[in-house]
């Protein structure tokens, strides 16, 4: 059993208004249970998430960041999540470069009636990032000079 | 952090925090989130915690407190927006304040009800109304865009739900196009012998209805047609109809028949569910609308040049064109109602069954249409393998149906009240026959449906609680093998003739509709509704409405009930003289906009366009959908997104993560 190195680790959520919120509402309506740790924004479309925010939010002190949309192909906005997922490529790999790991961002196609995948979702994001330090640490230096050069 | 006494105000808001009952306050402390919530934000003036907010005095004390407190937004920390968002923007609106300063902050669907903890629970709760208490300080104050919209309705299917929803739009004098796959109308009803509980002959009852819609002034009939792509949002669909040619004129053809006498080609008909014949070129049945030969290109040598064309040599008419080329309709739709229906469940993928191998084993369809007097048996029940009348019959219910370990786990309602009247026709016809019915359940609610069953049993037929676990071929009978779970006993059953009942589910398609409609399915590709109780007939998508057995198996009264539901909600928006468009839109700052067009061509909807004098990026907003997904890419942030802007993503992203300072 690896150690645990962050019990609370915090989760930034992005949901889209159509899918994954509307998932989030059923897993609530049937009484379903996820870990508290994921503090949601919904935003119209998992397209409106620009790739700053993710880094905001770990310059903010998250641990993890979720972006849940649309499957592919079912967008509302027609093709919102396609660039969605070509963003989050490339977040992924700066995000590696400043030394953040994978398993802290997570892109997730979530369907309305996915209530389900949601709770998966969240719980094994959660049992992940426990074992993972704190990422508020490791970013400090990075974000200040971020700031600075703006 | 910032410190709350020497900041003053930006906006005045006020945030209420309501316990729904237990429902919130069980898991999450409402008082502290509402004073904690003062002390973190300086622009929150008041805040208090109420019973009820939705109830009249919790309105009230709202009311009452944008007067007294000079509120200029305020918050609402309770269920989800799906529920009461609606009920406080109308309250914002009366009160003074423009809707769009109100904000749902879900403490309950995204909070209360998935947590057990306490301490935990007012904790998220705290940070889910900071992110709204940061978002609602920059919300502008906005006012919808008036939109026209095209009173025309489409309807997709047309079986009875759909033909119910376009004779009542058509009634109302809306103008409906009903788009069919199938050469006919009618859909499963045209094919069921009688209905129960009444035995009312299904043609009878259906056919009026048909006739109607072939003959009413304002219904357009598009059948051999699917739809293929959809465009645009309520009020305004644009739709692309896929034709696929019957390769008749049928304003030309006379229904003489010359046609089908000569054609060589014999097929399974897909109306007798596969137990009779017809030609290549065929008319589908005597009622069929609309009433027209239908010439099968898959199966027809004729397509084919030069190979045979003995039915085009045969017509007066001339109404045969081997030369007819599939074609796209478009056209624009303010509503769109779904109404595809069902299929039977693929019994092949359950082998143990023997359906296929065993000739003598039919689905309940096909043993509808031995029924029905003008069906491939003229109403005789016989045995596929050698055309006897068998003298044991067997009904096997829930094939595939409530058997959520290989199957489907629902229920598909309306197999045990069919069975019934299969078992008791069955009797009337040969009242010496043996007539098993093997069920796991009786399920038949709905008016007289349970005396139904009685009848039948009355009449002589055996019910034995019990899944057969194998069916199988013995000399030129059929075995059962089941267990009687009342008795105990292992009963082996010697039948000539097996009915199986199958699981309904969507009909086949329907996953290809739902992606071009954008309409969300649940977990067995039944179109999902977006409230199962307040709103049945509506999809997530304005403008989108779903009828009939597309959401859930039902039977004709529910089906029909719902098509003329979904007529009545399709009228709520198409007798509007104007519709009003969300006007949380992107908009452009042309000072800032450098006219990189890095979001030219990211907008589905083209509303994002370039002007090349001022060399910046327009929007139209009319046409922007306000999804964001340009705005995400403007890399000098001249493009926004009406109150979600990034100023205000980004302080709410600050708030998601802000530890309490007291």
């Amino acid at each position: 059993m690896p150690e645990i190195l962050n019990p609370k680790p915090k989760i930034v959520a992005f949901f889209c208004k159509w899918c994954s919120s509307k998932a989030a509402d059923i897993a609530g309506v049937s009484r379903m249970e996820y870990p508290p740790n994921f503090i949601p924004i919904m935003t119209p479309c998992s397209g409106r998430v620009e790739p700053e925010f993710i880094f905001d939010a770990f310059a903010e002190g998250a641990d993890g960041v979720l972006v849940a949309g649309c499957h592919l192909g079912e967008c509302h906005y027609v093709v919102g999540n396609y660039k969605t997922l070509k963003r989050m490529i490339l977040v992924k790999k700066l995000a590696k470069e400043m030394g953040i790991e994978e398993e802290r961002i997570r892109v997730e196609w979530i369907a309305t009636a996915e209530a389900k995948k949601l709770v998966t979702v969240t719980n094994d994001m959660v049992n992940k990032l426990k074992h993972l330090p704190p990422c508020s640490s490791k970013l400090k230096g990075v974000t200040q000079e971020e700031k600075t050069n703006d | 952090m910032p410190s709350p006494e020497n900041k003053k105000p930006k906006k005045r808001i006020g945030v209420f925090v309501c316990h729904c009952g237990k429902n919130i306050a069980e898991t999450v402390d409402v008082e502290r989130v509402a004073k904690t919530i003062k002390e973190e934000y300086p622009d929150v003036v008041f805040s208090t915690d109420n019973h009820y907010l939705c109830s009249e005095p919790g309105q009230k004390e709202i009311q009452d407190a944008i007067r007294g407190k000079n509120l200029e937004s305020f918050i609402c920390a309770c269920c989800s927006p799906s529920m009461h968002e609606a009920t406080f923007r109308s309250l914002a609106e009366k009160s003074g304040l423009n809707p769009y300063q109100v904000e749902i902050a879900n403490i309950r669907e995204q909070c209360s009800w998935v947590h057990s903890d306490i301490k935990e629970g007012t904790e998220k709760a705290i940070k889910i109304v900071g992110t709204k208490v940061e978002k609602v300080a920059e919300n502008e104050s906005l006012t919808p865009i008036s939109v026209d919209v095209n009173k025309d309705c489409l309807v997709i299917g047309g079986g009875i739900t759909g033909i119910q929803a376009a004779l009542d739009l058509a009634d109302a004098g809306y103008k409906v196009t009903i788009v069919e796959r199938a050469p006919y109308i009618g859909g499963h009803m045209a094919q069921l012998s009688v209905t129960f509980p009444t035995l009312d002959c299904s043609q009878c009852i259906l056919s009026p209805k048909t006739s109607a819609v072939a003959h009413h002034k304002n219904i357009e009939l598009i059948t051999t047609a699917e739809v293929v792509n959809v465009s645009g949002f309520v009020g305004n669909f644009s739709v692309d109809i896929k034709k696929t040619p019957r390769y008749v004129d049928s304003d030309l053809c006379n229904i003489c028949g010359e046609c089908e006498k000569a054609c060589p080609v014999i097929v399974p008909s897909e109306y007798d569910g596969g137990i009779g014949p017809r030609k290549a070129i065929y008319l589908p049945f005597a009622q069929a609308v609309p009433s027209t030969y239908v010439l099968d290109a898959d199966n027809c040598l004729g397509i084919h040049p030069l190979v045979c064309s003995k039915c085009k040599d045969v017509c007066e008419q001339n109404a045969i064109n081997y030369d007819m080329q599939p074609e796209i309709i478009t056209r624009t739709f303010g509503v769109i109602i779904v109404a595809t229906g069902y299929d039977l469940y693929n019994i092949n993928k359950i082998p143990e069954y023997a359906f296929g191998p065993d000739v003598d084993v039919i689905d309940s369809l096909q043993f509808e249409r031995m029924l029905y007097v003008g069906g491939p048996t003229n109403g005789k029940v016989l045995r596929p393998s050698d055309h006897k009348k068998p003298e044991t019959v067997v009904f096997v219910q829930c094939v595939g149906s409530r058997d959520p370990e290989h199957h489907m786990a629902y229920c598909s309602k309306i197999c045990c009240t069919y069975t019934g009247k299969h078992a008791m026709l069955m009797k009337k016809k040969d009242p010496n026959a043996e007539v098993y019915v093997f069920y796991i359940d009786i399920r038949a609610a709905g008016r007289g449906y349970e005396e139904f069953i009685q009848r039948a049993q009355e009449m002589g037929v055996v019910y034995i609680r019990g899944k057969p676990s194998k069916i199988f071929r013995d000399g030129d009978k059929t075995k059962l093998w089941v267990a009687n779970t009342l008795t105990g006993e292992r009963l082996e059953v010697e039948a000539d003739l097996v009915v199986l009942a199958p699981a309904i589910v969507p009909s086949k398609g329907t996953k290809e509709l739902a992606n071009v409609l954008k309409a969300s399915l649940d977990e067995y590709g039944f179109y999902k509704e977006s409230h199962m109780k307040l709103r049945p007939v509506e999809s997530y998508i304005q403008g989108i409405l779903i009828a009939g057995v597309a959401l859930s198996p039902k039977d004709i009264p529910e089906s029909v009930a719902q098509g003329s539901a979904a007529a009545s909600k399709a009228m709520t928006i198409l007798a509007k003289p104007k519709l009003e468009h969300e006007p949380i839109v992107a908009t452009v700052n042309s000072e800032v906009c450098v006219g990189c067009k890095v979001c030219q061509g990211l907008c589905p909807y083209d509303a994002l366009s370039f002007d090349n004098e001022n060399n910046v990026s327009v929007v139209n907003e009319v046409l922007c959908e306000g999804c964001g997904t340009c705005v995400s890419a403007c890399p000098t942030g001249a493009l926004s997104l009406k109150n979600y802007s990034t100023d205000q993503l980004e302080k709410m992203i600050k708030a998601a993560l802000r530890t309490e300072t007291t």
